[in-house]
């Protein structure tokens, strides 16, 4: 094997974001990252760190507190041939520029009757466990996802977030990603020539027979953990990371489905009218005949997020209800 | 010897006429389609401009072919005066696939990319973090492009609007607001909705330079807007204009104008842009009689091919409903 001569190093989710971010600024001058505190405090969550004496205040650029400005301004851009990163401390700031987002960046193209294309990258942070309470928590990403013209990534990895970034810039098309909160500090090892992954397909994470668990962003990990439990029981969990959260992939999970004839969805927003909600129907509408149990969710209390720690863990999806939802369906 | 007489005189008197024949070209083809929207040949919402051509074809007039514009759905002369072909704006309003926006965008969504005239946008406020975006990326490229914005005095109500020139102002971008302040936010007079309604001054206190102009006059919107563009294509940061204008018609085809008086419509009629500037050229003879009717018919001859050829245009394909959603080809 050459494996040995594959350079590994230890890394965290947010130098491999930083990475994948300095890359893209080295490599195309219309690249450009704009955001609240993205520069001289070094970002909210320190993704950017280091950058604005990198690349100049120009291209690692501070703007006031003015999401849709902002947010409109790198729509703008993309419009005239830059390629900006927009980063939005919290998807719960982002219902400020929501306007920008639905009424511009995903809607020009096609109001324009193909004239205007608009290749903008939109970086948020989402989800909770933080203690951070209603403001600052929310998991909004399936309400993007309901949104046509527009691509939503999820980077539960450190090669996605690594690898996400070039593609998303890459793409003509406006690309959100949704950095969950709780993964920033995430740590392991990363290949030193970890480059662009796929931004097309959902990946197996962990392969299974018996059922498949399907997730993404800050689950993925409760999910895999659940798996392991599940395993310790003689029950062989397969587990489907989305990554890609519109267009959504089909094909990968429901070709799981149709071989585990069992399915959990883990889902960090509010069940009622959730992106669970939507893969349930997909699996429902194609694969009914292979299914073995009913197609059960684990997703968010229907609560605002509470900030004390035993509320807000109670509120969220954990490997005990994952493992409680699987053991349900495998019966 | 008349100054027009001179050769200077003459182009500047050549200048004048074609100003008039603009304003009536934008008159004739908005009269037309109210007449085509009660014959329910155009539908959706029809707004039209009747009395403001003044601001369209004044601030045109300032613009080489490299300044981009953003618009509102009150865009009609603004696409006009810009050098949208007719026959393509027409045909939006039947929504054929000849249409500007190949019958996706309809009335209050005119595009045509090649005349950097990057939309109607129907969102009150939400074309300037756009025109922010445009300026911003003609900035960063070392490009002398200048970015007119226009909005309405209803924008100012809007927390974009407030936030947009700030960014422009603090960023020093070569922007120029075009505020077409015709006193009414659909059906709320200026002092039902500001408490403060001189907007000039109000836009000012941003940090930029900021005037009032008679937006009836299209000489004056014209020396206003040269003096504007001028100023900003020389490094002197964004430039507002308080464009002080009137609305003859109705808001859209549904309104029977209960908020406002008769009595004052007739009193703005007084000052109709196009009978102010004909009665200026027919008093120091640069206008004959004749021709102004001569123009009018030519106007109307061109109008009604529009139509013509609008109406005989081919729809867009059923088939086709879902394309520019997504690009079809890199960018």
């Amino acid at each position: 094997m050459t494996s040995a001569t594959v350079a590994v190093r230890e890394t965290t989710y947010r130098e491999a974001m930083r990475d994948a971010l300095r890359e893209a600024l080295a490599e195309d001058e219309r690249v450009f990252l704009m955001g609240e505190d993205v520069g001289r405090y070094g970002g909210c969550f320190a993704v950017s760190l280091g950058l604005l004496e990198e690349f100049g205040p120009e291209r690692v650029r501070d703007t006031p507190l003015s999401e849709s400005g902002f947010v409109g301004a790198g729509v703008g851009a993309a419009i005239a041939g830059m390629r900006p990163i927009v980063e939005i401390m919290t998807v719960n700031f982002s219902l400020l520029a929501l306007d920008q987002i639905l009424n511009n960046a995903a809607t020009l193209q096609h109001m324009s009757g193909g004239q205007v294309h608009v290749p903008l990258v939109i970086r948020m942070t989402t989800g909770a466990g933080r203690q951070l309470a209603a403001q600052h928590s929310h998991s909004l990403e399936g309400w993007y996802a309901h949104i046509p013209g527009i691509k939503v990534l999820a980077p539960a990895t450190l090669e996605d977030a690594r690898g996400m970034l070039g593609p998303a810039l890459e793409d003509p098309d406006p690309v959100l990603l949704f950095e969950h909160g709780t993964l920033y500090n995430a740590s392991g090892p990363l290949a030193e020539d970890a480059g662009p992954v796929d931004i097309q397909r959902a990946v197996v994470r962990r392969q299974g027979r018996d059922l498949t668990l399907i997730s993404y962003g800050g689950s993925l990990p409760k999910t895999l953990a659940a798996a392991e439990t599940l395993a310790a029981d003689g029950i062989e969990a397969e587990v489907v990371d989305l990554r890609v959260l519109r267009p959504l992939d089909d094909a990968t999970f429901t070709e799981s489905v149709r071989r585990t004839h069992r399915a959990v969805v883990v889902d960090e927003g509010w069940r009622s009218g959730s992106l669970s909600a939507e893969v349930s129907a997909r699996i429902t509408e194609q694969c009914f005949y292979d299914l073995d149990s009913p197609v059960l969710r684990v997703c968010s209390a229907e609560v605002p997020m509470p900030y004390a720690r035993h509320l807000e863990e109670a509120a969220l999806p954990q490997p005990e209800a994952i493992v409680a939802a699987a053991r349900a369906v495998v019966g | 010897m008349t100054a027009k007489q001179t050769p200077k005189g003459t182009r500047a008197a050549a200048h004048r006429s074609d100003l008039l024949r603009q304003m009536t070209r934008i008159r004739v083809f908005e009269e037309r389609c109210v007449e085509l929207y009660s014959a329910g040949k155009i539908r959706g919402f029809l707004h039209v401009a009747v009395g403001e051509e003044a601001v369209a074809v004044g601030v045109m007039q300032a613009l080489t072919a490299d300044d981009a514009i953003v618009s509102t759905y009150r865009e009609h002369g603004h696409a006009l005066a810009r050098g949208v072909p007719m026959d393509a704006v027409m045909a939006e309003m039947f929504g054929k696939a000849t249409g500007c926006s190949r019958g996706r965008g309809g009335s209050m969504h005119l595009f045509d990319v090649d005349h950097r005239f990057y939309g109607g946008n129907a969102i009150v406020a939400g074309g300037l973090p756009l025109a922010i975006g445009l300026a911003l990326a003609d900035k960063m490229r070392a490009r002398p492009a200048v970015t007119v914005c226009f909005f309405g005095d209803g924008a100012y109500a809007e927390g974009e609007f407030h936030e947009c020139v700030n960014l422009a102002a603090l960023w020093q971008l070569p922007v120029l607001f075009a505020c077409e302040n015709n006193l009414y936010a659909m059906g709320t007079a200026l002092e039902r909705a500001q408490a403060e309604t001189d907007l000039a001054l109000r836009a000012a206190s941003y940090g930029l330079a900021s005037w009032p102009v008679d937006g009836m006059d299209v000489l004056a919107v014209e020396k206003a807007a040269r003096h504007a563009v001028d100023r900003i294509r020389g490094g002197g940061g964004p430039c507002f204009l308080e464009l002080r204008t009137y609305r003859f018609r109705a808001h859209s085809m549904y309104d029977p104008e209960r908020y406002r008086d008769k009595a004052e419509v007739a009193r703005w009629r007084e000052r109709d842009p196009i009978e102010l500037l004909a009665r200026q050229l027919t008093e120091t003879g640069e206008l004959a009689t004749d021709a102004r009717e001569a123009m009018a018919a030519e106007l109307a001859t061109e109008v009604e091919a529009a139509v013509t050829t609008a109406e005989e245009a081919p729809l867009e394909p059923v088939e086709d409903l879902t394309r520019f959603v997504l690009s079809e080809v890199g960018p």
